[in-house]
């Protein structure tokens, strides 16, 4: 442990607007940025489910006003095929990389590591300003690819080589589509890297005195294990996207191999490797699923902890825990690829450290549910999503168990068994992270404190509308739903309509509570109440230490020092029930790491 | 509120349940000789994944309904065993579980993927584009004919681009746009794609295979049942994709060979 305060970044309170608000270097700013961001994705990208599902449920039923979107893509109000792909497409890039990347590391990583830790602000703040504004450059030609002459990419978030790399002769979008596609998700990666810098430099470099690295809470660790594998995956990810593009565009075949015929014509390409693409885009696109959850992991037991008055049952097991998913991460990515025709020999190297990362994830649910035990749980709208994440990742992470075996993955490969199983491990389970951190720090960050009715309201609608969604996913996929398709032609899933029906109306109920949350939110931060204290929720950690919002250097006059473990809760002899981790109280606890 | 939201997930636990338990939309029957492999696979996985599931969520909302109303004076509590109970019963039972499963589904894998096909295995090529599968049978002499990208011609139908006049292999090739094989025969199933990625996938047949563009691979096995089965694509390959599909009929020898005669005499 090192005191590193006096190498803080010192810098003044800007004075104007534009510095203040706009290209403003200040991490709290930048989070709010990234959290409007992610909450702009996350409408676009809910949008395009609802047109998506009821396209899949009522297929010729016309949404009034779609041909404003695209005449070309929506006739009469009804999609095309290829519209479908086209929105569905949309819909993934923008939910993985614009909202489940951002907010839940981001956005609230960038509010709150640098509290966290005690330091003043990053360490590169100008990069850290870069970062959000280079995110918000690649969301723009991503939105511009719906009005283009051929509209966006059709090609699934995944782009798989060579539809992805052979222009349009590949169908509708795939020539500028994709390179918008490939430009946008390169510049997101520029962002992402600059942001992970700061983060791992904050936490190695920026704590204050007495803030040792197991000090720091489990929200800190989330975003620090988060942020090194964000470092590693997206540098792949980005060349990978530099040579999609120029495949495109200098006459390469990086992806393309020779002889392959469209339209009777044979292509210009020679040499290239479809494989390839998968490989560099799964290397990235696996340890991208935990870098979606390990964040809401962080999240969900700081929730937890404050909420439940106790500590976890092991800090250090859960940040052992997390760091070893993210170590595994790495070495699991070839099971999205059990059918891809690589070497049959590779899938079973993959399938074994995939059915060992379980162990991992088990440990964390079993600390959490261990945890619960003898509690004195406080209920409200933020401890009841991470109660509520908990059970989805429960579900969405046993499915995983099928899908990690090559033979099974026979069967379940690209059926709507992947689509539930990924959608309720990282999809709907790091929503709830968003919304868990999002009640718990509403106070911290605007001074107001979120309307709990709504709250709850918003919470039991979305709890049962997501199962009502992603559970008959898995029956889909069972019986042999193939995804990715906009209509159910074969005769063997013609009986299977009436469920996406019923999936359609989940959806348009489910979509209702997060117009309550949005409702909630922008009422909340003009008219909520305001926060009683600084310390509403009777935290620990250094976040609820400081004055509401937080001053510009986070903590005014006084760098704070720590003397306490982070979640000092119901510890006997003690004062109160919790001890700031800055009291100067002294206890002998148990718990107190050496 | 805390009571009520326990009760949700047992619900909800039950009620996810009830639908497997209930086989209410089941696997589709099995007609390959490899496939009870898999099937067996997948009912292991199952018992172990749902006892786990309904496990985790009861305790989950058990825990919920007991501790969320502590009575003023009530002490926290500290789960018996600890962290140290919990790295253990995750590394006992799902380590085991994992290595089990791990094991045991070897050899279902292994049996598609790591046997050779038998030498009387009946070669079959299918080759795909957007947004269709076309078959070939390489006729009596048992050898395709090469495949020419230059004259791949879907206007003149020719869509292996085969030169039957200067090719000798090629001139007694049998291209179908379905798909026949005896019943109890073992097929050879040679993958060729023409443009992008494309999977041929018999949800009946436990087969689910990606064509690689420029890598041609190859997959074996036996059809138990005769009958009319449908051949999907699930590798996304554009707008038709949804749309892309043909028929695999599993017919008695008789009728295979009847049928192939029919199909030369179309060429």
């Amino acid at each position: 442990m090192h005191d590193m305060s006096a190498h803080a970044v010192q810098h003044g309170a800007p004075t104007s607007f534009i510095r203040n608000h706009v290209f403003s270097t200040d991490h709290k700013v930048i989070g709010k940025q990234y959290y409007a961001l992610a909450l702009v994705a996350a409408l676009v990208g809910m949008l395009l489910s609802w047109l998506m599902r009821l396209h899949l449920g009522f297929a010729t039923f016309p949404i009034p006003g779609l041909h404003l979107l695209s005449s070309t893509g929506a006739p009469g109000d009804v999609m095309t095929p290829e519209y479908y792909l086209q929105l569905m497409t949309m819909h993934g890039t923008i939910m993985v990389f614009f909202v489940l990347t951002t907010a839940p590391f981001a956005a609230f990583g960038n509010f709150f590591l640098p509290i966290q830790t005690g330091a003043e602000d990053m360490p590169f703040p100008h990069f850290n300003m870069m970062s959000f504004w280079v995110t918000f450059a690649a969301f723009v030609p991503l939105i511009a690819s719906f009005f283009t002459g051929t509209g966006p990419t059709l090609g699934g978030w995944t782009q798989y080589a060579p539809l992805s790399a052979i222009g349009d002769v590949g169908g509708p979008g795939q020539g500028l589509g994709v390179i918008l596609w490939a430009t946008s998700i390169c510049l997101f990666c520029i962002g992402q890297l600059l942001g992970a810098l700061n983060f791992i430099t904050t936490t190695l470099d920026m704590r204050c005195k007495g803030m040792s690295l197991m000090r720091l809470p489990l929200t800190a660790w989330g975003w620090f294990i988060t942020s090194v594998m964000g470092l590693t995956a997206f540098a792949v990810l980005m060349p990978a996207c530099i040579l999609l593009i120029l495949d495109h565009v200098a006459g390469t075949s990086f992806f393309v191999p020779a002889n392959l015929v469209i339209n009777d014509h044979v292509l210009p390409h020679t040499g290239g490797s479809t494989l390839l693409w998968q490989h560099l885009f799964w290397f990235f696109g696996h340890p991208e699923v935990y870098i979606a959850i390990v964040p809401g992991m962080g999240i969900v037991s700081h929730v937890l902890i404050t909420n439940m008055r106790k500590p976890m049952l092991s800090h250090r097991v859960l940040i052992y825990s997390m760091a070893a998913l993210a170590a595994l991460s790495y070495m699991v990515y070839g099971h999205h690829m059990f059918v891809s025709g690589m070497n049959p020999v590779s899938s079973l190297v993959f399938s074994f450290p995939t059915l060992v990362i379980t162990i991992p994830s088990t440990i964390i649910v079993l600390i959490w549910l261990g945890s619960l035990y003898g509690a004195k749980l406080r209920i409200n709208s933020a401890s009841l999503f991470a109660l509520g994440f908990i059970s989805m990742f429960i579900s969405g992470g046993v499915s995983g168990f099928f899908l990690a075996q090559p033979s099974i993955d026979i069967m379940l490969h690209a059926t709507y068994f992947v689509v539930g199983h990924f959608h309720l491990v990282m999809g709907v389970a790091a929503m709830f992270g968003i919304f868990a951190g999002t009640y718990f720090w509403f106070p911290k960050m605007t001074g107001r404190m979120m309307n709990e009715t709504l709250g709850k309201v918003h919470f039991v609608m979305s709890f049962i509308g997501a199962y009502c969604i992603f559970m008959p996913f898995h029956y889909l996929g069972i019986a042999g739903n193939v995804r990715r398709y906009q209509a159910f032609t074969d005769d063997y899933l013609i009986p299977l309509i009436p469920v996406h029906k019923f999936i359609t109306i989940a959806a348009l109920f489910t979509g209702l509570a997060q117009l309550i949350f949005l409702y909630n939110l922008i009422h909340s931060r003009f008219k909520g109440e305001l926060a009683p204290n600084d310390n509403p929720w009777e935290g620990t950690s250094l976040e609820w230490s400081t004055a509401t919002p937080p001053p510009h250097n986070n903590f005014g006059d006084k760098m704070p020092v720590v003397y306490h473990d982070p979640y000092q809760y119901s510890v006997e002899g003690a004062s109160s029930d919790y001890i700031m981790q800055t009291s100067t109280e002294k206890v002998s606890s148990p718990d107190e790491e050496k | 509120m805390a009571k009520i939201f326990a009760v949700i997930i047992v619900l909800i636990a039950i009620a996810s349940a009830i639908p497997i338990v209930m086989h209410m939309w089941p696997m589709p029957q099995d007609i390959s000789v490899h496939g009870h492999l898999i099937d067996d696979q997948y009912a292991d996985t199952m018992l172990e994944a749902g006892i786990s599931f309904l496990a985790s969520q009861f305790l989950l909302a058990f825990f919920i309904w007991k501790f969320s109303s502590p009575k003023a004076g009530d002490k926290v509590k500290s789960f018996p065993g600890g962290a140290k109970g919990m790295v253990a019963a995750a590394f006992l039972l799902v380590g085991t579980e994992a290595l089990a499963l791990g094991v045991f589904g070897t050899k279902a894998w292994a049996s598609v993927y790591f046997t050779p096909p038998s030498a009387n295995a009946i070669p079959v090529q299918v080759q795909a584009g957007q947004f269709a599968f076309y078959f070939r049978y390489p006729g009596p002499d048992g050898t395709f004919g090469p495949i020419h990208a230059d004259q791949i011609s879907e206007a003149n139908a020719n869509f292996y681009g085969l030169d039957t006049t200067n090719d000798q292999d090629s001139k007694d090739d049998i291209v179908a746009a379905e798909m026949a094989i005896p019943v109890n025969r073992e097929i050879h199933l040679l993958m060729h794609s023409k443009d992008v990625g494309h999977s041929f996938y018999v949800p009946e047949l436990r087969v689910q295979q990606d064509f690689v563009p420029g890598l041609d691979v190859s997959i074996h096995f036996t059809a138990t049942k005769i009958g009319k089965y449908e051949i999907v694509c699930t590798q996304l390959c554009g707008l038709g994709h949804y749309n892309m599909k043909a028929y695999l009929e599993v017919k008695s020898q008789e009728d295979y060979d009847s049928w192939i005669k029919q199909q030369a005499a179309l060429q």
